[in-house]
């Protein structure tokens, strides 16, 4: 027998993934709009946030329902409560997927700088947390979901060490600080899509084992 | 779980009609001032476990008990155990209410009366006590010669649970005791029955998961006459251990 509640959460997994999908994408495109300096793009992707709100709020609607109606226990509770989550961290990408926008809008007005070769790394690094994040999530993969944490340092390195490059290019000569802070922008914002990345592998380790890992799982 | 005293203690109790095992070898405590909440699908032993532990097995024919029910240290099971007296002290309420066909009064002074209290004054101040705790005293106190048939249901249901209380027994088993309720009724027995474990340790069979998760501190999972899980009932409904309990809890058995 499969239980009514079960066809739901096969919907409301469905329906993550699309919204994994449109916010992967919006980072993709909008990283290709500062590498191939593509401003039409960027702005593209500044207008294309809409999709991703009204998915928010469909899966949170879905979520209220399947509480009130069904009442899940045990993974299927968990299930739900992680998927209240997952959409809210989507969100947030999308979020920043548009500062990221606004902030490449900007720098396509000065000449490229040296130290823009960390971004697509760390961009390429937050889409594959976020791929990996969601397929574990579908798949019930604790390994993948583990994997996702450990890449979050990689990511917070390379932001660490754009600043560092960037600073003396600033001392040197005033007329790149505008795009230096713009790029240190991005990699900040996208050094936070890892991190939402990393709080949806939390979410899945806490749907599928019941361990709470986040803040080093504090408490007991 | 917390350091709270075991009142009963099951130790690889086996149940038996005839050839079948209807328990096999469970063993768990049951403490003192808790609600443990016996759960699992029909046929699975929680109500034969329920029945052994005031005896009521014992009436059932070519029933037979193995391992051992500890109530405060002593075995029950023993031939020495006085049967009567340890039905006084492990009172039973049925899932269909079953009240005398005489008055609300009479229904709660019998347990008294068979059991030699004879005084007018004391019997008349145990059975109001016994109404009152459970939360029916107000509803039946311009009635108390009325017959107890003409109670409703949720009524009938706590008079029988106050009758139960009249001989102040220790222990309180509750075999659905809602079950035949309306979601009203239901909900002042699920109070009454969190009001009562302050005073009373309370085993109850409910077929109803929810209830189970909302009055019970302690949940035993039963399949095929085998207890597959025992745990605090806010573990077994968020984070069961055992993948047989998850299926059962979240509906996918079978």
């Amino acid at each position: 027998m499969v239980p009514q509640v079960e066809e739901h959460l096969d919907t409301l997994k469905e329906r993550l993934l699309v919204m994994g999908g449109m916010a992967e994408e919006q980072v993709r495109l909008v990283i290709a709009a500062l590498v191939e300096r593509d401003t039409q793009l960027a702005a593209r992707v500044q207008r294309s946030d809409q999709p991703l709100n009204d998915l928010h709020v469909e899966i949170d609607q879905r979520c209220v329902r399947l509480i009130a109606l069904h009442q899940p226990v045990a993974i299927d509770l968990r299930a739900v409560l992680a998927a209240v989550k997952i959409d809210t961290d989507l969100e947030r990408v999308g979020d920043l997927a548009v500062n990221i926008a606004e902030a490449v809008q900007r720098y396509l007005h000065h000449p490229p700088l040296l130290a823009l070769h960390y971004i697509p790394r760390m961009a390429d690094l937050a889409q594959q947390m976020l791929r990996d994040a969601l397929d574990a999530y579908v798949r019930h993969d604790i390994p993948l979901a583990e994997q996702v944490l450990s890449a979050d340092d990689v990511v917070d390195a390379l932001k660490a060490q754009a600043s560092v490059d960037l600073i003396p290019l600033m001392q040197g000569s005033p007329a790149t600080i505008e795009p230096a802070l713009d790029l240190i922008l991005i990699a900040r914002h996208l050094e936070r899509i890892a991190d939402h990345a990393t709080n949806i592998a939390e979410g899945v380790i806490y749907m599928v084992s019941a361990r709470d890992v986040r803040h080093h799982g504090q408490p007991g | 779980m917390e350091p709270v005293a075991a009142k009963i203690d099951l130790r690889a109790l086996s149940v038996f009609y005839g050839e079948t095992a209807a328990l096999r070898e469970v063993t768990m405590p049951v403490r003192a001032q808790q609600v443990t909440a016996l759960i699992g699908p029909s046929g699975c032993g929680k109500t034969t476990l329920l029945r052994a532990l005031n005896r009521m097995n014992d009436i059932i024919p070519h029933s037979r008990v193995e391992g051992d029910v500890w109530l405060d240290g002593h075995s029950i099971l023993s031939p020495s155990t006085d049967v009567v007296a340890l039905r006084r002290r492990v009172g039973m309420v049925f899932q269909k209410s079953n009240p005398f066909p005489m008055s609300v009064f009479d229904n709660v002074a019998y347990g008294l009366r068979i059991n030699g209290v004879r005084d007018r004054r004391e019997i008349a101040e145990r059975v109001e006590e016994s109404l009152r705790a459970a939360a029916i005293w107000s509803e039946v106190q311009d009635r108390l010669h009325a017959p107890a048939l003409t109670l409703s249901g949720g009524q009938q249901q706590r008079l029988c649970i106050a009758r139960a209380l009249a001989i102040q027994p220790e222990v309180l088993l509750m075999d659905e005791p809602a079950s035949a309720l309306d979601p009203i009724a239901t909900q002042r027995i699920e109070e009454l029955i969190l009001a009562l474990k302050r005073t009373y340790t309370i085993v109850i069979v409910t077929h109803n998961m929810q209830q189970a998760a909302r009055v019970s501190d302690v949940t035993a999972f039963l399949w095929m006459g085998q207890l597959i899980e025992q745990g605090r009932t806010e573990d077994v409904f968020t984070a069961p251990r055992e993948r047989l309990t998850e299926a059962y809890v979240t509906g996918r058995f079978g």
